[in-house]
């Protein structure tokens, strides 16, 4: 669908209303090994806003390069639900770090 | 009333998930499923391993991501719920040092005629173990290693 002057409805709109100069700022958990590779349970990050979980993962791993060892073998959590693909994290949303897990 | 209880009967009892940081109390949660109607109580017991590849393993150490914990585990028994009929189902992880030998994990599940109870057990732990953000570091003499469930690692192959 297109409007009068030319745009595509829809997504320019969400655009239009993201600040790429605004940030939002996620609460990270960390757990087993990905804790004790950082030496901290949590890490407060922030990200420009529309980042996705995948963009905070490469954040993370920048800021805390000793991740980069199980960057492939961690999957991610947000607001306690496993995330299967990229999703846009909000400002207060908890974000955790899930390295292969072995309970039981 | 007698409405009540027949609805009670049909939606089973409340789901018992806990997560402890000492002894799981395993009588407490047998109780916890113990009904009337039920004509059987399928139970599983998880122990910490002595040995692995041939190392002698000093202690275990468990932590968790408690509130997905819980809420994963909640998801699992209404899954099992809508496989097996089944009326009370109850679940306890022990965290923190769990020494050789003693109760890591122990589920409890009631229901009218056995099958149900036992396949749905069965079900409980496959699913905790693929599912269920806990994780577990084996102490050995020379070293430690965060164990890695093969359940969970297959179930990331399909997510990624």
């Amino acid at each position: 669908m297109e409007t009068d002057d030319g745009q595509q409805a829809g997504a320019p709109v969400d655009g239009a209303m993201m600040d790429k100069n605004k940030v939002v700022r996620v609460k990270v958990l960390l757990f087993a090994r990905a804790r004790e590779l950082v030496g901290r349970s949590q890490v407060d990050l922030a990200v420009k806003e529309g980042a996705t979980t995948a963009e905070c993962v490469a954040e993370l791993t920048k800021q805390f390069p000793a991740l980069e060892i199980m960057r492939n073998s961690v999957v991610v959590a947000l607001n306690f639900d496993y995330v299967t693909e990229p999703v846009m994290v909000k400002e207060g949303d908890e974000m955790a770090i899930i390295p292969p897990i072995s309970g039981g | 009333m007698e409405r009540e209880a027949v609805k009670k009967m049909k939606e089973g009892k409340d789901d018992v998930l806990d997560i402890v940081d000492t002894t799981i109390d395993m009588g407490k949660y047998v109780d916890a499923v113990r009904d009337p109607g039920a004509g059987a109580i399928s139970t599983f017991i998880g122990t910490t391993r002595d040995t692995f590849q041939n190392k002698e393993v000093i202690e275990l150490q468990y932590e968790a991501y408690k509130p997905m914990a819980i809420l994963e585990l909640k998801k699992i028994c209404t899954l099992a719920r809508s496989k097996w009929s089944l009326i009370g189902i109850a679940v306890a992880h022990r965290l923190g040092t769990v020494p050789i030998g003693e109760e890591s994990v122990f589920i409890a599940v009631s229901s009218v005629h056995r099958k149900d109870s036992l396949d749905a057990c069965q079900f409980i732990i496959d699913e905790l173990k693929a599912r269920v953000p806990i994780w577990k570091k084996e102490v050995y003499s020379n070293g430690e290693v965060w164990k890695e469930n093969a359940e969970f690692l297959q179930r990331a192959q399909v997510r990624s």
